[in-house]
């Protein structure tokens, strides 16, 4: 017998909380971005033990776009990070606050 | 006795792969988390990514675990790597200063809720139980066939869809990087444009010394 799903689901979730965590801590904006990552790769790993325990393919194809739309949003984020850091010489968090009134 | 009825349950490779998979995914989590230095939280996320890739493997995702090691421990973490040693911010990260004391404290409680939540969630409301929509995970063929199936008929929309996101990705990414039309080129140009002026005023006395002497402010 393999391993129930609900162990697959607890992991998945445990990794996308400790996301959220790193996400509200941290003050560098890429290990902000590597969270998200981590929470996107927790969601990933949710879909596909539905797709195992619901013998289902669809899962597996949702996880499939999601791996592209994450390739995507990289690529763009880390263009804007670039593109701030040439005006600021900086990456913190708490110091990119051009729109406070 | 739990151990007993695990050991009689589920079988011996499973459990550990999955144990030490998972051990490493949290592991990996958690130096994402608490690594000072970027680089190292970079390199924690592909023992995490890995790890994932491996527990993909054994829930019979194949063509999906091959795909995340590809594209996100070869090309998306290469991607954060590049960036970082870009910027040159791979040092430790300043926290002396700290203008939210309580938002550290405030953040641990938020991602317990979190996790709580997701359990309540996890409890009242559990999948349906109805089966194979699209297509049977193992009708007998490979999981890379059956998930070709699934990606070239039923979800043949999306995918050209995807196509369009990633090309509007790279026009993205190409304006955001490109350097030509920043503030600093236009002030660069103004001031050749003014030094010719000054340039044309000391080599012909014609022009009055009024001029000159605008230019040079």
């Amino acid at each position: 017998m393999t391993i129930p799903g609900s162990w697959y689901l607890t992991l998945a979730a445990v990794i996308f909380t400790m996301g959220a965590l790193g996400l509200l801590v941290r003050r560098n904006v890429l290990v902000m971005f590597m969270c998200i990552e981590l929470m996107l790769n927790a969601v990933n790993l949710t879909l596909v033990t539905f797709s195992r325990m619901l013998g289902d393919i669809g899962g597996q194809v949702l996880v499939f776009f999601v791996l592209v739309v994450a390739a995507a949003e990289v690529v763009v984020g880390l263009g804007i990070i670039v593109s701030i850091f040439r005006r600021k010489a900086n990456v913190t968090a708490d110091d990119l606050h051009l729109l406070k009134g | 006795m739990i151990g007993h009825l695990l050991l009689t349950t589920i079988a011996l490779p499973d459990l550990f792969t999955f144990i030490f998979a998972g051990l490493a995914a949290l592991v990996g989590a958690g130096g994402v988390i608490l690594a000072r230095n970027p680089v190292h939280s970079a390199l924690m996320l592909v023992m995490t990514l890995f790890s994932v890739a491996v527990l993909f493997v054994e829930q019979d995702a194949q063509f999906l675990a091959a795909v995340q090691v590809i594209v996100y421990a070869g090309a998306i973490v290469v991607l954060f790597l590049f960036v970082i040693m870009l910027l040159g911010v791979d040092r430790r990260e300043v926290t002396q200063r700290d203008p939210l004391p309580a938002q550290r404290p405030l953040a641990v409680v938020a991602a317990i809720l979190v996790l709580l939540e997701i359990g309540l969630l996890a409890r009242s409301h559990w999948s349906t139980g109805q089966r194979a929509v699209v297509g049977p995970t193992n009708g007998g063929q490979s999981n890379i066939v059956e998930l070709a199936r699934a990606v070239f008929t039923t979800y043949l929309l999306p995918f050209e869809a995807t196509s369009a996101l990633l090309v509007i990705a790279v026009l993205g990414a190409v304006v955001l990087a490109r350097r030509a039309a920043t503030p600093t080129d236009t002030v660069s140009k103004l001031n050749t444009e003014s030094s010719n002026i000054l340039v044309e005023a000391v080599a012909d006395p014609a022009i009055s010394s009024d001029d000159g002497q605008r230019s040079h402010q």
